[in-house]
């Protein structure tokens, strides 16, 4: 530095959290406006509802639904989360000329997605719940369970999503990306280790497989909720393999720890690319 | 590196000797100090080396061919452009990757305006004067422009439905909005009729009589005449000439900037 800085009206202390908030504002209130996060609470709502009118209202209908948001949610969060940032690069270029720091902006631009999204679900999913009442007041702390895996899938997938289009300027390419990661998570990740199993079956591979398993957030998702529901038939092969190696509370626990690692990386990693990138 | 057509002065062999414009010591502190700047987007090195110094309460004109690195130049100092290398110093203080705070002393008009396209102007300048506010750097605001420029009634329509025109005077109304220090502006009269052009001139007049500070790029030399008190001369991401438009015009030994700096671009083509 050279001589001494004579301060200029106006360049008063910086408030980062300030204006981090103040995204989340106009991004929420962007989000309320839109008619997409009204449908896709909607079909959470149309969803349960039918669940709970046509079937017996018990387990079952729990499963069918988790079912539903398992394979539905990833696929919304990943291909919206991926449109909505680059459709927010103007809106991202107007403020970070403005005095707004980088991970402010990130921060607010991901609370501004994840938020609304995560209220959907619970909005879409629990006012069935509310309306019908409980079948059995058990339930309550599954459908607990069942809205906080939503909720940390959501924040999962959000991430992933922000990640996609911050390293990619394509649009046609970070969408490709995008689904093809939904589809590997919530469809073909069974299937190649179930086939990794057979190939290997003379192995002891259960530590290969739990890995695998922990590096799925959807399967993670699935085993936390199903070893509540306790009924490891339905898991699939790699929970099965994780109930067997950890018991269901130890298990539980593994399971959520590993999800919250899901966010905090994707999360981690995302603000290092928005920190680093040319506007 | 061959020596070029003009007289050494005008154009240093290397970066390394300093602009002309480099104030002499006794002179406040650059508003904007550029040193060593170095820039990259993959193969092509856009800035190589450059070292510039803005001249408080003057307007800097940033000129040279397309694909010089001008517009490079000016989002690294705004940092929305992540620079290589090299040090950017604003109002005297070194900018580092995660300040922001500066950025309330400057008004940017870019090239190409981009808007969040459902919003109206209206609510743009809400957001923006409601941002500012939460950073607690509150200054005046100048809404002239928008009266000079009869603004009213386009305001409440959404941006999108807006003239190119229309949409690059709202561009100009934001960049002089918060009244800040130094202007940034990026072909401010590109897309703008020669009434509004005249108007954003006779802006850009006032404000540096009133002690501003712009660095502004342009194609149009008639323009920078009219308004460049320094020009800093831009080729193949390197400073050939930094210095007043007067020492440029007698270093060349032409009367207009327009010839100035044609001469400029032949004997960088030659050299």
């Amino acid at each position: 530095m050279s001589a001494p800085a004579t301060m200029l009206p106006g360049a008063a202390a910086p408030s980062a959290s300030g204006t981090a908030l103040r995204v989340v504002q106009y991004e929420l209130r962007n989000a309320l406006r839109s008619r997409w996060l009204v449908g896709y609470a909607l079909f959470f709502f149309l969803v349960t509802d039918a669940l709970l009118r046509f079937g017996d209202g018990g387990a079952k209908a729990l499963l069918s639904l988790m079912s539903v948001v398992l394979f539905v949610l990833p696929l919304v969060a990943i291909v919206f989360g991926t449109m909505y940032l680059y459709d927010a690069r103007e809106f991202t270029e107007l403020l970070l000329a403005q005095p707004v720091g980088r991970k402010s902006l990130f921060a607010g631009l991901y609370v501004g997605l994840a938020a609304p999204l995560s209220l959907a679900l619970v909005v879409g999913v629990g006012l069935p719940f509310v309306l019908h009442g409980l079948a059995d007041p058990s339930q309550r702390g599954t459908i607990g369970a069942l809205l906080g895996a939503g909720v940390a899938l959501t924040c999962v997938f959000t991430a992933v999503a922000f990640l996609i289009a911050l390293r990619s300027d394509d649009k046609v390419k970070g969408l490709g990306v995008a689904v093809g990661l939904w589809l590997l998570f919530s469809l073909l990740y069974d299937g190649l280790v179930l086939l990794l199993a057979m190939i290997f079956a003379d192995y002891p591979l259960e530590r290969t497989l739990l890995g695998l398993m922990l590096a799925n957030p959807v399967d993670l998702a699935r085993v936390f909720l199903l070893l509540r529901l306790d009924v490891a038939a339905l898991m699939g092969y790699t929970g099965a393999v994780f109930q067997q190696f950890f018991g269901s509370a130890t298990g539980a626990a593994v399971a959520a720890t590993a999800l919250a690692l899901w966010v905090a990386v994707p999360v981690a990693l995302g603000v290092r690319a928005f920190e680093r990138k040319d506007f | 590196m061959a020596s070029l057509a003009l007289s050494v002065s005008v154009s240093p062999p290397t970066a390394t000797s300093p602009a002309p414009s480099l104030a002499p010591s006794l002179a406040p502190t650059p508003m904007v100090e550029v040193r060593g700047l170095a820039k990259r987007f993959g193969r092509t090195e856009v800035l190589r080396d450059v070292d510039l110094a803005v001249r408080r309460g003057r307007v800097t004109a940033v000129v040279g061919p397309n694909g010089a690195g001008k517009t490079t130049l000016i989002k690294t100092v705004l940092g929305l452009t992540r620079a290589d290398g090299g040090h950017v110093s604003v109002d005297g203080h070194e900018i580092g990757r995660g300040d922001a705070a500066y950025r309330a002393q400057i008004g940017y008009m870019p090239q190409i305006a981009r808007f969040p396209e459902n919003l109206s102007a209206a609510d743009l300048i809400a957001m923006l004067r409601d941002l500012r506010r939460a950073h607690g750097a509150e200054a005046r605001t100048d809404d002239e422009l928008i009266e000079r420029f009869a603004l009213g009634d386009q305001l409440a329509k959404p941006l999108r439905t807006l003239s190119g025109g229309t949409r690059q005077k709202v561009n100009a109304v934001l960049a002089f909005l918060f009244d800040p220090a130094l202007l940034i502006l990026d072909e401010p009269t590109a897309g703008l009729d020669p009434m509004s052009s005249s108007i954003l001139k006779d802006k850009v007049l006032a404000e540096r009589a009133a002690g501003k500070t712009f660095i502004l790029t342009s194609h149009i030399m008639s323009e920078l005449e009219e308004l460049a008190d320094d020009v800093a001369f831009l080729l193949d991401g390197r400073v050939r000439f930094a210095g007043p438009v007067e020492e440029l015009k007698r270093a060349t030994r032409q009367t207009s900037l327009e010839r100035a700096i044609a001469q400029l671009m032949r004997a960088g083509a030659v050299a």
